[in-house]
């Protein structure tokens, strides 16, 4: 069993197994954070190149971290005080990493599609650290082994992923993942925060917050990006806070095991509480813990079988 | 010189002919349709064209194209894309006033003009612009502007937003019978959209535009047209929902007419998966609901012309994210072999009623001489083989930008004659 | 070899290990993952028969250490390591089931090295097959056995196999 391509640009391209396979591999590199040598020698040599045309702190420390964990060189560019801001486009910068021989580019982008634009135009695996509403399937990947982790398996149990759907690439990268791996996917928001057409992915949609919790067992809430919105699709924070806040009293109409997700950065107030934030149930920290294993385990699936075809 | 083209199949749908026999050129005129023996030359003999097994049609008219000059020679010229035209059948070409400086004035229609008569192959026939530098906001001088030599007026690619300009338009342009070519969308409802919004835009993360933005502007247009009187020409029709409006403005005799672009009625929004921007195109590639009724509406003649939105980008400027780059595919050397290849072959159109929507129909609306083998005409001629089967893998035209390269195709211009002039003969291009 | 003939090397190993070191409650045992844990499983066991004593086992999975990332076609996926025992100043003894080209030890002694400084670290196989392409030694050794490079040696053993045997296939050599 194997990646079946050079890049990993989303979770709709994976299959159930691929999926699955990187999920297993994700769980010994887990285990090496417990050694007070957190560090393994796996990919010593190979150059992993953080290409970050967004701001991120979590995702580029996260694969930073996976990186240098196993014992690969990271170089990081962000679109500020590069040659982006002299205007070069994503292909040139792109071909000049791959004439400086990177094994891996990650790639962050605002725009939609971008991952895919680089990865036709280079030889190193790409790999997509969120393009704009498309996918972010890392984080995808590290939302479902947190639940794995949790509740042992992620088939037929309830997740409801809440708040800004059309602009979130985390939301399909879940959808996309939690439906091949059998879970039901309830989304649930503002209805101009809907998309167009996406039941056909196989996720339910609400529109009320206390109907899409009863009996969840995942609940996965979503940041509101400020940042997307370019004509306003809500009237308020204040009336989105009321309607979709998740909050310590609304967690109760959930299964009483449930656990809450966040993929961070978190407005607080705005769509969880603190004290849902940091309450028992949530799991937002080891999301973050997770994140770096999983990345890990990307990087060296990935890595594997690109100089020999098939042995 | 004489030129006598024997043995083809000939098709004029002015003069509803369709039947194997000879066609008589003289000078830069057709003299007669008939068999040689009927033919009499002045004196010269005539040079024989046999197009056995060829079909000979009226020179193809598009009424649908960007040249980019003055402002973009990178990605096309006057010089190149007439050649681009020539390349597929086409004689006559309508150019879009969308070009830096805009087409809104006199001298820039005299630039294009004269430009088309020095540097081009085939007919140049420009169209002015609505409003002056297609802001929306102020009528451009149309009765100069026809004087000059425009044969409609549009400010395609930007729709014209304010209503009332619209209306006046149209009132205006009625004065000087000239019709207005209307690209309709409404701006806001398409929200800085990319590509059609569909389950497709939700899965691929890209802002869409919904069909209802060209619906709303069609359904406008048409009773602003009502109102007026003035005859409106709706560009590229992509929406089911703008057949049915059109179809039932034609029903209630408004003077209205419109066009399909072939790859509207070839591909759907599915393309757009890999993002390969040579998909990107407005209007956008709707879905297969909405290609079966474009195909609906060329069968039962609501859509009167099929032209090709000629849009000329660069490789730097297409080869990027999907958001950044232009909207627009090239289409002259297209446009022939995607209406015989998806509509003909298919049996969906026959090639009378194919041949009708590339030549009569836009003589007919736009009141040109070309456009037909009647005695007396000009002598635009294209020869066709329905049958050849090519794989597309370049172009003449400057720009390279198609989602059709790689597709094999079926049903190629073998000649094109302008003015009695052979400018093309097998895909190579005679005047230069 | 049949599992009787396993059977007493496993013995005379462990009579071995218990001669060569006078205090033998300082060692600890780590096997190589999967069948080098189950040989080190059995000779702990015979060692308890013989000296009444039970000693500490970790498991080793080697996969991140390996030198060979992008040359093998697909990516193992690594099983469990499990140290839970400071191997600082102990004498680890090492299991693995066939010795070659010693590339596996090497990646287990790096990986070893991370988890502590130990005393010292001797090596135990069932299988020493020579082609070494590393300064690595076996102080006890089950069997050494001539093979071509390209020949394959298969352990099996009770444990994960249903049966007790080791079988040499040959191939052609390519070398």
């Amino acid at each position: 069993m194997r990646l079946k391509n050079k890049d990993l640009l989303g979770l709709e391209y994976l299959s159930k197994e691929e999926i699955e396979l990187i999920l297993k591999t994700a769980v010994p590199f887990k285990e090496l954070f417990t050694r007070s040598i957190k560090k393994v020698p796996t990919l010593r040599g190979k150059t992993v190149v953080l290409l970050f045309y967004e701001p991120s702190t979590r995702t580029r420390i996260s694969f930073e971290l996976a990186a240098k964990r196993l014992s690969a060189d990271t170089v990081n560019i962000s679109a500020s005080g590069s040659s982006v801001e002299k205007g070069e486009s994503l292909i040139d910068t792109g071909k000049t990493l791959e004439a400086m021989k990177a094994d891996f580019v990650v790639i962050r982008h605002s725009m939609s599609g971008a991952s895919h634009v680089l990865a036709r135009n280079i030889n190193p695996s790409v790999i997509n650290a969120g393009d704009g509403s498309h996918e972010h399937p890392t984080q995808g990947l590290l939302d479902i082994f947190t639940i794995n982790e949790k509740k042992g398996t992620v088939k037929g149990l309830k997740v409801v992923i809440i708040g800004d759907i059309a602009h979130s690439r985390v939301a399909r990268s879940n959808i996309w993942g939690l439906t091949k791996l059998g879970a039901e996917v309830v989304v649930c928001g503002p209805s101009t925060l809907i998309p167009r057409d996406i039941e056909k992915t196989g996720a339910k949609v609400c529109y009320n917050l206390d109907f899409a919790l009863k009996n969840a067992d995942v609940v996965n809430v979503l940041r509101i990006q400020l940042e997307r919105q370019k004509t306003k699709r809500l009237p308020s924070l204040r009336e989105y806070n009321l309607l979709f806040g998740m909050t310590k009293e609304k967690l109760k109409l959930a299964k009483p095991d449930v656990i809450i997700m966040h993929p961070g950065p978190m407005n607080r107030g705005i769509e969880i509480t603190s004290n849902v934030a940091d309450g028992a149930q949530s799991v937002i920290d080891e999301q973050v813990t997770n994140g770096i294993a999983v990345r890990m385990a990307v990087l060296y699936l990935l890595a594997g079988g690109k100089s020999s075809p098939e042995s | 010189m004489d030129i006598l083209i024997k043995n083809g199949r000939v098709i004029d749908p002015v003069n509803k002919i369709d039947r194997v026999t000879g066609v008589l050129i003289s000078e830069d005129r057709i003299v007669k349709i008939g068999n040689l023996s009927e033919v009499k030359t002045s004196g010269e003999k005539p040079k024989i064209i046999d197009a056995k097994n060829k079909v000979v049609i009226p020179g193809i008219i598009d009424i649908h194209t960007h040249l980019r000059e003055p402002g973009h020679e990178e990605e096309e010229t006057i010089a190149t894309g007439t050649r681009s035209a020539a390349v597929g059948g086409v004689t006559s070409i309508f150019c879009m006033p969308n070009t830096h400086p805009v087409i809104d004035n006199q001298t820039a229609v005299e630039f294009i003009l004269l430009k088309a008569k020095n540097e081009g192959i085939v007919n140049v026939f420009p169209v002015g612009a609505i409003t002056k530098g297609l802001s929306g906001e102020d009528l451009t001088e149309i009765g100069e502007l026809k004087k000059a030599g425009v044969v409609s007026i549009s400010d395609d690619g930007n729709p014209v937003m304010d209503a009332l300009v619209m209306r006046r338009a149209l009132e205006y342009a009625k004065m000087f019978d000239l019709s207005v070519i209307a690209h309709c969308e409404d701006k806001n409802l398409s929200e800085d959209g990319v590509m059609n919004e569909s389950y497709t835009s939700t899965l691929l993360g890209l802002r869409g535009i919904p069909n209802e933005s060209e619906d709303v502007m069609v359904a406008r247009d048409i009773i602003l047209s009502a109102l007026t009187g003035g005859h409106l020409h709706i560009a590229h029709v992509s929406t089911k929902g703008s057949v049915e409006l059109i179809r039932q403005a034609k029903r209630n005799k408004i003077p209205v007419s419109c066009e399909a672009c072939p790859h509207h009625f070839t591909l759907t929004d599915e393309m757009v998966k890999t993002y390969d921007t040579n998909t990107k195109v407005n209007p956008p590639l709707r879905t297969e609901e909405d290609v079966r009724e474009i195909i609906k509406g060329l069968q039962d003649g609501t859509i009167d012309c099929i032209a090709s939105d000629h849009a000329p980008h660069t490789e730097e400027e297409k080869n990027k994210e999907y958001d950044l780059a232009p909207f627009g595919i090239v289409g002259l050397e297209t446009l022939l072999p995607l209406t015989i290849t998806y509509l003909v072959k298919t049996k969906k159109l026959s090639l009378m009623a194919a041949i009708t929507k590339l030549t009569s129909n836009p003589k007919k609306i736009f009141k040109l001489d070309s456009g037909t083998l009647t005695p007396g005409s000009k002598a635009d001629i294209t020869i066709i083989d329905i049958n050849v089967e090519r794989v597309i893998k370049d172009f003449v035209s400057k720009s390279k930008n198609s989602p059709f390269l790689g597709k094999k195709l079926q049903g190629f211009a073998v000649m094109t004659i302008v003015n009695g002039k052979i400018i093309m003969d097998n895909g190579k291009i005679l005047s230069d | 070899m049949t599992g009787e003939e396993i059977s007493k090397a496993v013995e005379k190993i462990a009579v071995q290990i218990i001669n060569k070191n006078k205090n033998i409650k300082d060692l600890v045992f780590i096997g190589i993952v999967t069948r080098g844990v189950h040989l080190a499983t059995r000779i702990i066991n015979e060692i308890k028969k013989l000296k009444k004593l039970g000693l500490p086992l970790g498991m080793l999975d080697i996969t991140f250490y390996r030198d060979d990332v992008d040359s093998i076609g697909k990516q193992p996926l690594a099983k469990e390591t499990k140290i839970d025992f400071d191997i600082n100043d102990k004498k680890v003894i090492l299991v693995d089931d066939v010795l070659f080209t010693g590339r596996s030890i090497r990646a287990a002694l790096d990986e070893i090295m991370d988890f502590g400084r130990p005393n010292s670290v001797e090596l135990v196989v069932l299988i020493d097959r020579g082609h070494r392409e590393l300064p690595v030694y076996a102080e006890y050794v089950g069997k050494t056995v001539k093979t071509n490079y390209s020949d394959k040696v298969h352990v099996h053993l009770k444990e994960i196999d249903k049966t007790d045997r080791v079988v040499l296939v040959s191939k052609k050599s390519s070398r």
